[in-house]
């Protein structure tokens, strides 16, 4: 009974504990964790596939873009207001993580990596196409007038903070609670043996598939939140870049963890935001980091943590 | 200008696009054979390489030609063995697992190009070529006065992009003798076809390992020299021969050097000539489209054989 009591509070305690930083915390920083909680459902998303299911995707930053535009898009161009257009982001992510599930699950391992990546380039290329409605390179604004929900002016510091901070808990813990379910046990057998998985009778390719829109939707609520919460849309959250950061976040904070993802954000969002500080060359970190990793802590802060003695970290 | 002449044009703008990547996707493809490993930091070996054709062509200084051909030995030998280093320290511990090689080097791509940006700052530097005459091109015509050879106005090409494809070519022939009629290409191919047996029968497969990891970023380097008189030196120039060597090795079939050749050859020349008559923009999505389209229904590349 303890077992199962010790992560669900932990959960709850990390959540009290972004609710008292809003209060300690000088105006910079509470910016700066509106931030890394929005790109936390990000990486969140990234890990259900690459950290659960074993699924390592280049090209996340798709279903970002996705969202981001599905909402920056709808807002600019139809004047919905933040409810539906949010609901058509995370319509389109879902319908583009289905798609591209679809063809890319029918490759494993280097391929996948390169079809994924593949794919992100498309789209990345396509919004550089549709530049009279993207805008391209150079990007869009939403305007405050369309950051309204119910009254409240979500561009103000705390309106942006809690409600990065009330989509973050609904996202952390739905995830929490999907890795425990069964649907998550079975991703993780998947990731551990799939052929095993497949000869125990498991739906393999379906439950693939399921894991793949369900990642790419919570990828999607993450760009929507951060178009709505920050007013800029533009084509360089679809670049390449923006598909290795989430992987970087999951490998930093511990793969197929339920909070290595949030910790993971924190350590690189500083880790930059101290260095470009010295230099424009700010990204020579995030290599530094990628390979040391890999060659030393490939299970990440959590991780190593878990098999260093606290090894009921959920 | 006609539209004989002016596809002409394009298919010498082709040629000389086939010529670079050949050589850049060569490289990638090497590596992957051998060492059945997928090297995203390769664009940034070729952007080394045309940044130090710059840095080696300013410190000679004199006659264009003597930067050039200083150029042409130091930068590719220096990137095969900053490569070979990266092996050394970085591939071999991971152990070429395939998914820990991707993701170690997408770090080695960023301490590269961010690195140059450190050192060699965001400008974009050109190197002056050895020659640049420019040669005009007749073109035939069957009009009034019977057969006639004519010269269109601005139907030219200049004799270092000419140097360019041959010089390719010849790097080619080279590196099929070395694998075909050399012991150290005996080695390559051992190693390549099975590097269990390889080791067994006294191969040093981790030695050999680091040089074709080394040959492979030397060979894009060498790419790099050779275009940068024609494209100036950036820290960001790595991206684009990236993804085009990746479309390249995919539609050549993984590890096919024949495969490899023949791919380049055909996305070169389509490249030079859809950019010409096209928007590349458009031209790329298609591109890149069709190539991940390949590789979810013939993941063994177009012209190459499944995997037995």
């Amino acid at each position: 009974m303890m077992a199962s009591r010790k992560p669900l509070a932990l959960h709850l305690g990390i959540l009290a504990l972004l609710l008292v930083l809003f209060f300690v915390l000088p105006a910079y920083h509470v910016g700066a964790f509106s931030r890394i909680m929005v790109l936390a459902i990000y990486a969140m998303g990234y890990n259900l596939l690459f950290g659960y299911t074993g699924l390592l995707s280049l090209g996340h930053a798709m279903f970002f873009a996705a969202g981001m535009y599905g909402f920056g898009l709808t807002t600019n161009l139809t004047g919905f207001s933040v409810i539906p257009a949010f609901a058509s982001a995370m319509l389109a992510a879902g319908l583009l993580a289905l798609g591209v599930g679809y063809l890319a699950l029918r490759t494993a391992g280097v391929a996948f990596m390169i079809v994924t990546l593949m794919f992100a380039q498309t789209v990345y290329l396509i919004i550089l196409y549709f530049g009279t409605y993207t805008r391209g390179d150079e990007g869009f604004v939403v305007q405050q007038a369309q950051r309204q929900l119910a009254g409240i002016d979500l561009t103000t510091e705390t309106a942006r903070y809690f409600t990065a901070f009330i989509l973050f808990s609904v996202c952390f813990l739905a995830m929490a609670k999907l890795v425990q379910m069964p649907f998550g046990k079975r991703l993780i057998a998947i990731r551990e043996n799939e052929e095993r998985a497949r000869m125990l009778g498991y739906d393999v390719a379906n439950l693939k598939l399921r894991a793949m829109v369900i990642s790419g939707v919570f990828s999607g609520v993450a760009g929507a939140s951060y178009a709505l919460l920050f007013g800029y849309v533009g084509a360089s959250f679809a670049g390449v870049q923006y598909s290795i950061f989430p992987l970087l976040w999951v490998l930093l904070g511990g793969a197929g963890t339920t909070i290595g993802p949030l910790i993971g954000v924190i350590f690189m969002f500083y880790l930059i935001d101290i260095s470009s500080g010295w230099t424009n060359a700010y990204m020579l970190v995030a290599g530094i980091v990628l390979v040391l990793l890999t060659l030393f802590a490939p299970q990440g802060i959590v991780g190593t943590l878990r098999k260093r003695g606290v090894a009921w970290l959920p | 200008m006609d539209f004989g002449p002016h596809l002409m044009l394009a298919s010498l703008e082709g040629a000389v696009i086939s010529a670079i990547l050949v050589l850049t996707a060569m490289g990638l493809s090497l590596v992957f054979g051998v060492m059945r490993v997928v090297n995203v930091a390769h664009g940034e070996f070729f952007m080394l390489g045309a940044v130090l054709a710059w840095v080696v062509s300013t410190t000679l200084g004199g006659h264009p030609a003597i930067g050039f051909i200083g150029a042409l030995i130091v930068a590719p030998v220096l990137v095969g063995c900053i490569a070979a280093g990266v092996d050394r320290f970085v591939l071999k511990r991971v152990n070429y697992d395939a998914d820990r090689t991707i993701v170690a080097t997408i770090g080695v791509l960023y301490i590269i190009q961010q690195s140059t940006l450190m050192l060699y700052g965001p400008e974009a530097r050109p190197v002056q070529p050895p020659f640049n005459t420019r040669l005009s091109l007749p073109w035939f015509e069957f009009g009034e006065n019977g057969f006639a050879m004519i010269w269109p106005w601005g139907l030219s090409i200049t004799s270092y992009k000419l140097f360019v494809i041959f010089a390719a070519a010849a790097v080619l022939v080279a590196l099929w003798l070395l694998l075909t009629r050399t012991r150290i290409g005996l080695i390559m191919r051992a190693t390549q076809q099975d590097s269990d047996t390889a080791q067994a029968f006294g191969v040093p497969v981790g030695k050999v390992y680091s040089w074709v990891f080394g040959l492979g970023a030397g060979l894009a380097a060498l790419g790099a020299v050779l275009v940068v008189p024609i494209q100036q030196a950036h820290y960001l120039m790595g991206g684009d021969p990236l993804l085009l060597a990746f479309i390249v090795v995919i539609i050549g079939g993984l590890g096919s050097l024949p495969g490899t050749v023949i791919a380049a050859l055909l996305i070169g020349m389509s490249d030079g000539i859809i950019s010409v008559f096209f928007s590349p923009t458009l031209a790329k999505i298609i591109a890149t489209f069709l190539v991940a389209m390949v590789l979810v229904f013939r993941p063994q590349g177009l012209l190459g054989r499944a995997e037995t």
